[in-house]
């Protein structure tokens, strides 16, 4: 499902290059559930920002279902992401002044859904997520939990096929790690191929699979 | 959901930020609004005082002085009365109105007075302070534009005024000035003969002060008969749009009847176009002044939106949003601040213009809609103009820089 090559990515500042990937290829088949580990810098949310179409890789190539992402232009990418990837953040990045049903209207907004679709697949999503009596209130309203809730329902929003999700569980106590963990590998269960990055090693365990990433590098 | 929600939805929920630069778009319009309200009033008064002035242009033979004009001398040359028509079936734009005369000093008794043939609708018309004699309606009017809300009478446009003043003035009737009727001991009806030619007095003018209190005013056709000669005049007076005179009347005049001579009473023209002028440079400092203080603090608020946004613009960037998506939500931003406050300044400005206008300039304003488009044009063009980097810069933003949180 998807496929990287010999991918490089490396980072000018100040006069000095950095490398942040280093001829990276791997491989992550359709329903896996995959964890990427490794100590901060190691370009482990670089590689998934790649993966996700949102960094051109200085060389290399991603291909995911046989769709060499970074040969689309901007705009074909975006729309690869918007019909295939779901994205969650560590610090969930949602949009502070809309509510948790507006939060997650967006992506269907995006996908050209009208309103009446868009509030009946976004409160289905957040009811199932538990948070049917939080539709209307806003980020700052939520707890933690319920914002990762809110953003991971966010992320299902387009039924995608992958999500990658950028240390879900760092901002979160040991409970609601649990609990978004469990989240994850639900989905994972229903078929789409979960990414995610994380410090934890106790959260990188309950993947399927565990890439360590030292120096740009996949050992 | 979609993308204008969202911007309206960010504009609320900071409103705080939003409100400095919006209060500096609606400051600017509202100055420029204000300004060119009471200018524009301005200018529409002093057409319409031009015009109660009467007839502000003289075509005149060419080998004639004004002199000879207000002495209407025995001598005083004379010039085809064809004159009239050429400009009447001219396409030239802002003749009002034309009273073609012809003029002659002759003596009644021991008296001297100035024998004056005219066409009487034009010449009623042309001289508003006739209307107070009785001979016309008190509402009649001339004015520089008949369409003017400041004009309250529709003047000689009026068919029943106009009627009214033709019938009034027959083939043998004649309308006296104060001195004349005086001197003469005429009172409305009386007899007049003039070389042998009866006349009836249908009007006594009230005294005017000026040379028309010795004037015996007649029907052009009775004139040219009297005096002998067919076919002549020696003035046409016209009552030409005060703007139309700016703008290149009195060339316009010369290029049809190029033997003539063509005055003007400049000073009042020359005063209006001065003030034009000043109110024109006023309205241009404004104008630079909202563009830079407007666009500085458009452009800046719309710099520090885009930064405090960063990871908004890269979850949307995730989520699928395409770069021209987030330009649009900063466009979009600042098309709503140019419009609102392109709105809001017009409708204050206005306001302020008409509360103003009487104290400042001492013209009563009334609200010009032209300028609403203006004001909401320049507003979304400054607004928009001044957005359109920062916009740029979130649209081409590197979500790389965005989203790395470790």
């Amino acid at each position: 499902m998807i496929k990287i090559e010999n991918l490089s990515k490396k980072y000018n500042s100040k006069g000095n290059s950095v490398v942040a990937l280093n001829e990276v290829s791997l491989s992550i088949k359709k329903g896996e559930f995959i964890s990427i580990v490794g100590p901060s810098g190691s370009g482990k949310t670089t590689l998934l920002l790649c993966m996700g179409g949102l960094i051109h890789p200085s060389v290399g190539k991603v291909n995911i279902d046989g769709a060499s992402i970074y040969d689309l232009d901007i705009k074909e990418r975006a729309a690869f992401r918007l019909r295939n990837l779901g994205f969650v953040f560590q610090t969930f990045n949602l949009i502070p002044y809309l509510t948790a049903l507006e939060n997650v209207q967006i992506p269907l907004s995006l996908a050209g859904n009208n309103n009446g679709n868009q509030t009946e697949r976004a409160t289905e999503l957040l009811e199932t997520l538990g948070l049917g009596d939080r539709l209307n209130h806003k980020p700052r309203e939520l707890s933690i939990g319920q914002q990762q809730r809110v953003a991971i329902a966010r992320a299902l929003a387009n039924n995608p096929k992958i999500i990658m999700a950028d240390e879900p569980t760092g901002n979160l106590d040991p409970n609601t790690t649990n609990e978004t963990v469990t989240y994850l590998n639900l989905l994972n269960q229903t078929g789409i191929t979960v990414v995610m990055v994380t410090h934890n090693p106790g959260v990188a365990e309950r993947a399927q699979r565990t890439l360590r990433l030292v120096d740009g590098r996949v050992l | 959901m979609n993308l204008r929600k969202i911007i309206l939805k960010e504009l609320l929920e900071r409103r705080k930020q939003f409100l400095t630069s919006f209060i500096a778009i609606l400051l600017g319009i509202i100055v420029i609004v204000a300004v060119k309200s009471v200018s524009n009033s301005s200018e529409k008064a002093i057409a319409i005082q031009l015009d109660n002035l009467g007839a502000n242009i003289l075509v005149l033979p060419q080998t004639t002085t004004i002199d000879n004009y207000f002495a209407a001398d025995i001598n005083a040359p004379e010039m085809p009365e064809e004159y009239v028509e050429r400009i009447a079936s001219s396409s030239i734009k802002g003749v009002d109105n034309m009273s073609p005369k012809l003029s002659a000093r002759m003596n009644i008794g021991e008296h001297s007075f100035v024998l004056t043939g005219i066409l009487p609708k034009n010449e009623l018309a042309s001289k508003p302070i006739w209307q107070t004699s009785g001979f016309a309606d008190p509402g009649l009017q001339a004015a520089c534009d008949p369409n003017n809300i400041m004009n309250t009478s529709r003047g000689y446009e009026d068919p029943k005024l106009q009627r009214k003043v033709i019938d009034s003035l027959g083939e043998y009737d004649c309308i006296t000035g104060s001195d004349v009727a005086s001197k003469l001991n005429l009172k409305e009806g009386s007899p007049l003969e003039i070389k042998g030619t009866e006349l009836k007095v249908a009007s006594i003018l009230p005294q005017t002060g000026t040379v028309d209190d010795g004037r015996i005013f007649i029907h052009l056709r009775t004139a040219q008969k009297i005096l002998g000669k067919k076919g002549v005049i020696n003035a046409i007076e016209i009552m030409g749009c005060c703007s139309a005179i700016s703008e290149g009347l009195l060339g316009n005049l010369r290029n049809i009847l190029p033997d003539t001579k063509i005055t003007t009473i400049n000073h009042i023209v020359q005063t209006q176009v001065k003030t034009n002028n000043t109110m024109a440079k006023f309205s241009v400092i404004f104008l630079i002044i909202i563009i830079l203080v407007g666009g500085i603090s458009i452009g800046n608020y719309m710099w520090s939106n885009v930064e405090e946004r960063k990871k908004e613009i890269g979850s949307m960037l995730a989520m699928g949003a395409s770069p021209q998506n987030i330009y649009y939500i900063f466009i979009g931003k600042a098309l709503i601040l140019g419009v609102v406050g392109g709105v809001a300044g017009y409708l204050l400005g206005t306001l302020a213009g008409m509360i103003l206008g009487p104290q400042i300039a001492d013209v009563k304003v009334l609200p010009v809609p032209l300028l609403f488009v203006w004001a909401v044009l320049i507003a979304v063009g400054v607004s928009v103009i001044a957005s359109y980097f920062p916009a740029r810069k979130a649209a081409k933003m590197d979500p790389a820089l965005i989203l790395q949180e470790i």
